[in-house]
This record gives C-alpha cells, structure tokens and sequence, in this order.
C-alpha cells in the first residue's frame, strides 16, 4: 500500500527574539461548524452533550475537557479536538479543517506590541481580554487571533503560514531590539 | 559659541561630528544646530531660488532654513531639519543647495537678478520657443533650484509601521499636554503622550520660570516620573503626529533611531503610528511669527523664543552682541535671559511709545529698515522717534507674536477662525470630532493659563469618555504673557521675506494682488508661499496679513489656505513601512513548492500562488523546449500537475442545489450526487465572472471549484448572494482551497498512475467523465475527479495537504515509470489552448456568456445572477466579437496576445479593426502557431484570412479564422 | 476610518470592501422590464449627505453590512448586517 508521509508547514517553529517567543501549536482536528439558520439552538444542545460547550457567541470561544470551540467569524465557529457528533453534523455544516489551519502561539513580554506591528485590532486587555478570538490582518495575511493567558495563538491558512512566520518574525526583532535602546536620564 | 553653565547638555561627554568635512564636537543633548552653533557656525544653509545665505532661524520642526544631508551613501538622508536632528557620535552632516561650497556659492548670482526673479517669472518668461523648455531653461533651472539631493541606491533602513489604541491621545507634552496627561492619567484613562521632542517639557525646559515654586525643568521631571509610574500613560518621545483622520485616527511619526551612533540591526529607523483614540487634546504649543522688515535673513536674525532656547536649554549663544526688534514684552524677556548668560544687549528695538525699560537701550517708536553683514548679520540699522541708528550686533531676535500650531484642528476640512483680541487664528472648536485644543494651540500663552487649559481640556475629552475629571489643584506658574501687539511689515529699502523656504518676499504677494491673484489660494500659487517642505509653518499667517493689505481686505475676510497632513514631512520609506517582500503581498506556497524548485523549476506568480512554470530537462536551454517536451508527454504518456491553488468551496445544507441554481448560469439542482459539471458564473450586469466545475459528493455536500485568480472574488460574491439575496437559504459554506492538495493526472496512461497510489484500483467505466467519489490513498480519506483541462483522459485526486508532498513525490515517480512526468504553467497553457478551454484571459470581464460561445448554458427556467442583464439585445447582438481560434498562416511567426485583427487587405488602423487576440501559443501537437481571440461575428467567418498586427512587438502576420477548439472536437479523448 | 462591525465591534477601514449603494439589496424580479433593471444596475443617485451602502468585511468577520455614513463629513452612524434587511 502507497505510504505517505504528512508534513506540517510550521514543523519545529520555534524562535526566540528578545522575551519573545514564537512557536508551532499542534491543534489536533480542526473542524468548521455552522448552523443553520434556525438550528443554532439546536446545534448549541449538540454540542453541549457531546463536548460539554455551547456555540459561541461573536468574539468568544469555550473550552472543557473535550477541547475549544473558537468562534471564527458570521455564524462559524473551528472545533478544536473532538471529532463532531452525528448529532452536531444534522444541524450545522460540519467540514474538516484541520488541514487548513496553522496555528502559532506568540508568547512573551511585549507579545501585544510585536502584534500591533502588523494587525489593526485593538489587542488592549480591556478590549481583548483572555478568551476572545478575533478574525482580522497580520499585515496582509488574514488570520483568527485568540487572545491566550501569557499572549496569543493565531491562526491562518496553511499556504500563507510562511508568510505570516516571516512578518511576525520580524515584529518580534523590531520589538526585541526597542528593548535595547538606551534609556533617557529621568 | 557654548556657555558655561546653562542648559540641559551633558558636557562631560564630546561627541564628535562633521559639518561639511570639518571635525567639530558637541555634547548629548544638542540638535545639530544648536552644535553647530556652539562650534561658531552660523552660515548652515542657501536659499532654495537666490541662493542667499542662510542660518538657522527656529529651535523647532519649523525651522525654514538648517537643512541638511544627514549621513552618507546609500543611507544619506535630504532635507533633515538641524533643529530636529539630535547629535550623535560621528554624525556625518553636509549643507545643501550651492555649488560649488557653502560660502563659495556661484549660484548666489540667482541673487543679483532678483529684481527678474520674482514670482510669476518662470511662467512668463520660458515660455518661448518652445523647445527650449525641455532642452535648455528646465534642466538648467533644476541645477540651479531645489533643496537636498536624492540618493539613487535602496533605502537599507529599516523602517517600521505599528497600530496603537488608548482612550486619549494627548499631542505635545509643554505645560498643557503635560497637565491634560496627568488630569486624565489620574482617571483611569489610557493615555497617549507623544511629543516631538526627545524629551517632555515643551517651552517649560527652555524659559527660566519657575512651576509649583521650582524651576520649571524640575516640576518636568517630577510630572514625568509621576506620570511614568501610571500603567495607563504612555509616554511616546520623539513622535510627531502628523495628521488627524476620520473616526478618531491620528497619523504619528516616531523617530526611533535617528538619534543614535550605532544601530542595532534590528531596530527600524522609524515608525508610522496609526493611533485610534476616542478623544484627542491639541496641545502642540505656538509657533513664533517673524517680522518682514528689509532684509530679514541674514545668518544671525532668529526668533527671539528660538535664541532662549538655545541659551537656556543648550547652554549656547550664536553671538555676542545681541539686538531684539518686538513689538511685545517676550523681547525684553529674551535681553533678560541674554543678559543673565553674560551677553551685550545691544539694544531693544520696539515700536511702542512706552516699551518696559531694561538694563540696556531701548529704541521706542522705533524699527529695523535694513542689515548688514554678507555670511551673517554685522549690522542693524534702525529708525526710531530720535532718528537713524546703526547698531553693531551678530545676533537679532525677533518676534512678531505668535501663532497657535493648530494645523492638525484643520485636517478634516475645518477652517481656523480668527481671534481679533490676540490678533491670531485660533482652532474652531469641534473642527475635528473629539479634538480639544489647549493651551498655546488655543491661543493661551502664559503658563499658569497653559496648565489650566491642560486641566480643562482633559475635563472635555473625559466627558467623552464618560469619566468624571479627578481633583488636581493648579500649581502655581507663571501667569502675564506679557502685552503685545502685533507687526507684520516694515515698509523700506530691500527685500523682506515670507516664506525664507521658498524665497517669497513681500514685494512677491503684492505682485500676486497687481497680477489679479488677490484670494489666498490664488496668492499661495503664483508664489509659491507655503509650498515647501515646511508648508509655510512660519510664514502663511504673515503672506495673509500682507495680502489682506494689499487687497484692503480684513485677515478675517481674507481666510487661510488648507492645512493638509502630514504636519511635517514624513520619509516616504515609512510610509512604505512593512510593504517590502512578503509584506507586499502574501505568499501562498503549494504542498509541491519545495519539490518544483528542487527540480529547478522557475515559478511564476498567478495572484498571490507560486507556481512552477515548467521543469527543465537536461539539455534544454530554452522554456519552450521544456514547454513543448511536456506538453508532449501529456498527449502522449502522462503528466502530473499541481492544482491545489484552484479555489476549492465546499457547500453543505439542504438548500445548495438552489443556492447553485441562483449563483450559476447553468443548472445544478438536478445534478446526481457523484457527477461533476460545469459551469459559469456571470456577474448581475451579465457579463461572464468565472467558470468552474462543481461536485456533488452527496446529497447535502458539494465542492466548487473556481479559477486560481478569482477565488477570493467568487468567495465574496457567494457570500454576498446568499447574506444578500437568500439569507434563509438553509446553506452554508467554507474555502477549504488550503486543506486539500490536488494534482492533475493527464494523459492515456493516466489510469495506470492513478492505480499505483490507489489503496483500491479503479477503472474508467466505474469512474466515467465528470463523476467524482471517495477513494482511498495510503489508508487516508481522498476525493477523486474525472474531470480534464487538457483535453486527456484525466482526473484529479485530492489527499489532506499534510501528505501532498508526499504524494506529489510519489506520483511524480510513478508517471516517469510510464514515460511522464510533471508538467508546469506553460504546458497546462498550451494544453488548454489547443483545447480552446478558457481562462480569465478569455473571461476578462466584457466578455458574455454569448461571446464564449455558451449562450446554450443560459438556463431559461430559473432566475439566476445575470440573467436579466444577458437577455439585452446588445450583449447578444450578431456583430459583437466572438470567441474564435487562429492559426498562424507562418511557420515561423508566432501569434500574439494582445494582436488585434484585420482584413487582410486593411490598414492596420483603429478605423478597421475587427478583433483581438488573448492566447497565443506554440502547438507542438499541430506543430502551428496557434491562438484565442474575439472577431467581430467571429462563429460565421471561419476559414477566413486575417491579417494580425501587433505594433508593439511589432508583429504583422496572416492567419485563418478557425473553431476555438484546435484538436479533438468530439473530446473522444478525455471520455 | 472604523466602520461599526454588528460582530466584531469598531474596526479599520482596510478589513472591509465596499460595494457601492445599499440599493443592491433591492434587486428586481427577473421579468421586472428593462427600464427598472437599467435602473437598479446603473442609475445612483449621488447624496451629499446620508448615505446607505454595502461593504463587505472580508478580511474580518465574513458578514456583508449596510453602513450609514455621511458622505460631507465621512461621519459613520451605524452598521447593520445586510441579511437583516434582505430578501426571502
């Protein structure tokens, strides 16, 4: 039988700049699920007996033992983890992503400001607290945000996973080197 | 000339640096001018038309005159302002604009002619013969004019665009910004401070005045560290922002390594900051006004708060024997300080009866009608109530009042509006939502007034955010400005300047009025006033008074010109910020791209993909001979192709067939789940948008496919259909282009490839043209198609793109085991040609479906996008241009794309075209030069001889009209 | 520029494409005549005030919106999602 071989396209990302660090996240199955309309109530009972979470509202995402559901844009959320239920997929479109997606986690002081150097969104604690997701621009990439308790986890399409790595990277340097400039005398 | 004690510089450090190749020094904390002046260099500049000498006349961005090229090479930097650029070791500056030095200028003779030279004199007199323009008067003129030169290299900078957010944007950290900043930093808010300078205080570091019962650099410092000990301020130095934009954005420019000797290779030069706040506080502060008397630029005249500054912020006097000429108290300020460091004052020259007295002589009633002093200032001559005087000084401070820096209240259209009692313009409240003005840019001057504005302001912008001012009791400060009136113009002998940047002159603006040009925008343009790099900072308020003079008009009456962004000129390099390489666009990569470059395959852009464009064998030296090798080896073996980059849509729910049915041309409800069919989108004006096959996998479960370059735009006009005109349609769908890798087999021996990866063989019968199912391949989940865009027995399989390189390597070695191998961009182009199968060369957006040819496919028994538009008489008419094939009636020369067709015996003229070309192609298969075009009734004229011109490759053959499709018509092939 | 997403709270200019008039969403039977379809293709009227058009946020949240702008000031006033207003 033929033998294939999978390959990751972020496979061992791991960079450090300054305190900042970039590396792969495995994410396991990613599956795209949207309901209906009419049947978001239902799919939210779906999901609530199979993972034990609710459909997201706009901007927000749950977790349990199960996995995460991310809400990834107009009435669409990304399943991370479980396989979906027979019962999810009778009310919601349910498409297998996982190969779709790489996922990179920017952690590290002043993870925020390296971010602010390619998206628009406002990445304030206030506005983008821990547990928030986003759909928005690394620089001309389009990616989902999620806001992680030590600094984020983006998301973006696997072919412009490079593409992504290399203007993060480059963030990451510039915010790096700010940190070496010598202060002024208070 | 430096002086012992005073200012803010660190002398037990020397930085050396050069000025024009000589090696001089200052201290950390200088600007270039204010080392340049320490080292006894007054004459830093020439004027961009006469050529006059100039120094430096301001100690802020709005200098007009210390330009200079900063650095070397390829990172030399034009036009940086010497009252802006802060020294550095080593720092590397040249003066501009002479030839062939500074003070051996021969373009000075500019200024002999200057009774021709006046404004309006280029446009009268270049004006003939004509050609000299072009030849003669431009390229000299060009010599002659300008400011720095360009360096031709790349810019290696690195230059850096970043994205703010906070609650309050306070703009200029003086005793107003200062104080807003602290008021609203004590509430809660989150607070931008950016100011220009590399260090808060504003005009608080550079007056000897006294804040809280300190001196006023003291009561700085302690605000700032106060206000750095609040997680919610952040203190932005060195930025200037530069424009205020629609929904609370402000443009922000940070100089963030302009200042230092050596750069980390990482740290940008600078950064664009696109700052979104919910309120703004203007607290930019004022600009001082000069006074147009004779002869007012020579080396040596400056404003009288820049000579205070540089006195008492950087410990250094341009002279020794210092004049004032004001028509305010802030000249007799500046003899006090001048005096205080232990220099002469000369003398005080004020046009009030009763100015305050001093310690030095004051000339009331009086005026300066000329000056002396060729490389800089020798002489005063004033005219007073006692009579002429002459006065020996190197140095004369001058103030005409001041002006508030309310450039950025003006950014959204909004004109200033003119207060009489401080005879000023004055930003219009709510000119800019959000925006409140404070302090100086409000036309307070004193400082205890600046602090209370502060506080003010920051109550307003608080409002808006719903917070409620905290207490803060006022320091104590300063609170006369000192009375004033104001002087514009001293009638005399000589020229006096406006715009000292752009060499405009009073006698200039009243020439404007003479020529008929008397509104301000008119004015502004026939002399150019306030149309250089400073865009007049210091010099509009005063053209306007001149010019309401001159026309009898009020100031008031007579109005401004627009300020427009940016309020001081940004690098273009960092306005480019994060465009460069990737930035410039996303790179989307196939699962076979390592493998394609590996093979030494050129890659082509087709929209953001990388594709391969062919793979060259031993031996060939030209793409074509790999382009016709596998075109050939797919017609006769097999070839294998990347087609992953093919937009790839899958559609769920119970309600696609009908969602289809509403986005396609054609048919699709009725479609059987495990076939494929083809289809055509047109936009609702009917013109063809893109073309594609569409699976059903199951029932409720279909994938689209869409060209390469249009999937984005069919995405978002499938998402616009369905939210737009069916939002209860039960369908939902998602790109899933990036999860699958797909590669075309194609060619008589595609079967047997396919069945060497199949964890299951298959045969044609069980998978028959355009079905499609769920095979196996290596234990994983894959999607097979039978469908061909070659006009071969083809299919397409799909794996999970974690394992397509894996599986491109794979087939790639099975197919050169049937004598076949990959194929790139150029076969597939080839291969599609031959097939007269289109792409978006051919749907290229004024093409209709009755044009292609496929007006059949126009259903007549649903609605769909389009159809309304496509029945009109005119996109169906008999005489448009119709898709066609052409057969080059030459061997030797090709076709071209973009030829346009001919009778044979017409002149190949506009008048007398018929069609156009829009492929072209080699066919090895035919072995005839072979190509796509539209011809005018084009379907009833084939067999018919064309003549093709293309003038600009300079192609001029005859062809035969055909049928688009070149081989295999019945497609017995690929079924 | 912001423009109010009803998803995803104020967001830049550059995450959204514009479509043009709001009339977009009114479209006319397929048997409507060709004066009312000339009319919705290609006659807009040209406000110098108020406006309502369509734009998509499509590097954002996917939704296609009616945003009322003021076309003197560039004033946004509010956004809502187009499916609310459209169609069957």
């Amino acid at each position: 039988m033929t033998v294939l071989t999978p390959q990751g396209p972020l496979e061992g990302l791991d960079l450090h700049h300054g305190n900042l660090k970039l590396s792969a996240v495995a994410l396991g199955r990613v599956s795209w699920i949207a309901p209906y309309p009419g049947t978001e109530t239902a799919l939210s009972h779906a999901l609530q007996a199979a993972c034990s979470m609710s459909f997201p509202g706009p901007g927000e995402s749950r977790e349990s033992t199960a996995g995460r559901i991310l809400w990834s844009g107009r009435a669409q959320a990304l399943l991370i983890g479980p396989q979906p239920s027979a019962a999810i997929e009778k009310c919601a479109a349910v498409v297998d992503q996982t190969d779709g997606w790489a996922a990179m986690r920017l952690t590290g002081y002043g993870a925020a400001r390296a971010l602010a150097r390619l998206t628009p969104l406002d990445l304030r604690p206030s506005h983008f607290s821990r547990g928030r997701t986003a759909r928005s621009l690394l620089g001309q990439v389009p990616g989902l945000i999620i806001a992680n308790e030590d600094g984020f986890e983006i998301l973006v399409m696997c072919s412009m996973a490079e593409t992504a790595r290399h203007e993060i990277e480059n963030a990451m340097r510039s915010v790096a080197a700010r940190e070496d400039i010598p202060k002024e005398p208070a | 000339m430096r002086l012992p004690n005073r200012g803010r510089i660190d002398r037990s450090v020397s930085l050396p640096f050069s000025f024009d190749g000589r090696l001089l020094t200052g201290h950390p904390g200088d600007t270039l001018a204010s080392a340049l002046l320490a080292n006894g260099i007054r004459l830093m500049g020439r004027s961009f038309k006469y050529h006059r000498p100039r120094g430096v006349m301001t100690a802020g961005s709005e200098e007009p005159n210390a330009l200079m090229e900063i650095g070397s090479g390829a990172t030399m930097v034009p036009n940086v302002r010497a009252t802006v650029q802060e020294l550095y070791e080593g720092l590397e500056a040249h003066s501009q604009n002479h030839w062939p030095s500074l003070s051996a200028d021969l373009l000075a003779l500019n200024d002999l002619f200057a009774p021709f030279l006046g404004a309006g004199f280029y446009y009268k007199t270049f004006m003939w013969p004509r050609s000299f323009w072009e030849r003669l008067y431009e390229p000299a003129i060009r010599h002659a004019a300008g400011l720095g030169r360009l360096t031709t290299d790349p810019d290696p900078a690195r230059h850096e665009k970043a994205f703010a957010h906070c609650d309050l944007l306070v703009i200029g950290a003086g005793p107003a910004g200062l104080s807003a900043a602290l008021v609203a930093g004590k509430a809660g808010a989150d607070v931008i401070l950016a100011d220009e300078s590399n260090e808060p205080g504003g005009r608080l570091l550079t007056e000897q005045e006294y804040v809280d019962g300190e001196p006023a650099a003291r009561w700085v410092a302690a605000t700032r560290a106060r206000l750095a000990q609040m997680d919610n301020v952040r203190i932005m130095p060195r930025t200037t922002v530069t424009g205020a934009y629609d929904g609370g954005v402000y443009g922000a420019h940070e100089r963030v390594s302009e200042h230092l000797a050596a750069r980390p290779r990482d740290l940008p030069l600078d950064c664009f900051w696109r700052i979104t706040t919910r309120a703004a506080v203007l607290a930019t502060g004022a600009i001082e006004r000069p006074i147009a008397f004779p002869e007012n630029d020579r080396p040596g005249i400056m404003m009288a708060g820049a000579l205070r500054s540089y006195v008492n912020r950087y410990g250094v006097s341009p002279g020794r024997k210092v004049a004032l000429f004001a028509y305010n108290d802030d000249a007799h300020r500046t003899a006090r300080d001048m005096q205080d460091a232990g220099m002469e004052v000369a003398g005080v020259i004020d046009p009030r009866s009763e100015p305050p007295e001093g310690d030095y002589p004051v000339f009331s009633e009086a005026r300066v009608v000329a000056t002396r002093g060729r490389h800089g200032l020798r002489q005063v001559q004033v005219q007073s109530k006692g009579g002429a005087t002459s006065i020996a000084a190197d140095v004369l401070a001058v103030s005409g009042g001041w002006n508030p820096s309310l450039h950025l209240s003006c950014h959204m259209g909004g004109r200033p509006q003119w207060n009489e009692t401080i005879e000023a313009f004055v930003p219009r409240p709510g000119a800019v939502p959000g925006l409140v003005a404070a302090g100086a840019a409000n036309g307070v001057y004193d400082t205890a007034g600046c602090l209370a504005e502060g506080k003010r302001a920051a109550g307003e912008a608080l409002a808006i955010l719903g917070v409620t001012a905290p207490d803060w009791v006022l320091p104590e400060a300063e609170s006369d400005a000192g009375s004033g009136r104001t002087l514009w113009l001293v009638e005399g002998k000589g020229r006096a300047w406006l715009d000292f940047q752009n060499d405009v002159t009073t006698k200039d603006v009243k020439g404007a009025v003479q020529e008929g040009y008397d509104g301000v925008e008119y004015m502004k343009r026939y002399t150019t006033q306030g149309m250089a790099p400073d865009q007049g900072k210091n010099s509009n308020v005063n053209a306007l008074a001149i010019l309401a003079d001159a026309t009898g008009r009020s100031i008031a009456a007579t109005g401004t010109t627009i300020y427009r962004p940016p309020y001081a000129p940004l690098p273009i390099g960092v306005l480019g910020a994060g465009a460069q390489s990737k930035g410039f666009a996303p790179e989307r990569l196939t699962p076979s791209h390592a493998a394609c470059l590996a093979r030494g395959a050129p890659m082509v852009e087709a929209g953001l993909w990388y594709r391969p464009s062919y793979f060259p064998a031993p031996g060939e030296t030209t793409w074509r001979e790999s382009c016709d090798r596998e075109v050939r080896m797919v017609r006769g073996a097999v070839g294998i192709c990347d087609v992953s980059t093919l937009g790839k849509i899958e559609l769920q729910g119970p309600d696609v067939g009908l969602f289809l049915d509403f986005v396609y041309a054609n048919g699709f409800s009725k479609l059987k789940p495990g076939r494929v069919r083809y289809g055509i989108m047109l936009r609702e004006d009917g013109h063809v948008m893109d073309d594609g096959t569409t699976a059903r996998l199951s029932e409720n479960h279909w994938v689209m496919t869409t060209t390469t370059a249009a999937a984005g735009q069919v995405m978002a006009h499938l998402e616009m259909v369905q939210q737009c005109f069916l939002p209860r349609a039960r369908v939902r769908f998602t790109s899933t282009t990036d999860s699958w890798a797909q590669f075309a087999i194609a060619g008589p021996r595609a079967l047997d490839v396919l069945n060497t990866v199949l964890d299951s063989p298959t045969s044609a019968e069980r998978v028959p043209f355009m079905a499609c199912g769920a095979v196996r391949v290596g234990g994983m989940e894959a999607r097979l198609f039978r469908i061909s865009f070659s006009g071969e027995l083809a299919f397409e399989l799909a794996v999970p793109t974690r394992v397509g390189a894996s599986l491109w390597r794979l087939l790639l070695a099975q197919a050169e085991g049937f004598g076949g191998g990959p194929y790139g961009m150029e076969a597939l182009n080839v291969l599609r040609i031959e097939k007269g199968f289109l792409t978006h060369a051919e749907m290229h957006g004024r093409t209709t479906a009755f044009d292609l040819g496929l007006q059949n496919m126009l259903s007549r028994r649903k609605d769909f996008i389009g159809k309304a538009a496509s029945t009109r008489p005119g996109l169906r008419d008999e005489g448009r241009e119709q898709l066609v094939g052409l057969v080059s009636r030459s061997r030797e020369t090709g076709l071209s794309a973009g030829a346009h067709l001919f009778a044979a015996d017409a002149a190949p003229e506009r008048l007398n075209d018929q069609g156009y070309v829009t492929s072209s192609a080699w066919s090895p298969t035919l072995e005839r030069h072979i190509a796509l075009g539209f011809l005018r009734n084009g379907r009833a004229r084939h067999g018919e001889r064309l003549r093709l011109v293309d003038h600009l490759r300079g192609v001029d053959v005859n062809c035969e009209v055909c049928d688009p499709v070149f081989l295999d018509p019945e497609g017995g092939r690929m079924r | 520029m912001l423009i109010p997403c009803p998803l995803c709270g104020a967001r830049e200019l550059r995450e959204f494409t514009p479509k043009g008039s709001a009339v977009t969403l009114h479209r006319p039977g397929e048997d409507a005549g060709p004066e009312v379809w000339h009319d919705y293709l290609h006659l807009r009227d040209n406000p110098a005030g108020p406006s309502r058009e369509l734009w998509w946020h499509g590097a954002g949240c996917g939704a296609w919106l009616v945003v009322e702008r003021n076309t003197l000031t560039h004033e946004v006033t509010g956004a809502h999602l187009a499916e609310e207003e459209a169609g069957p």
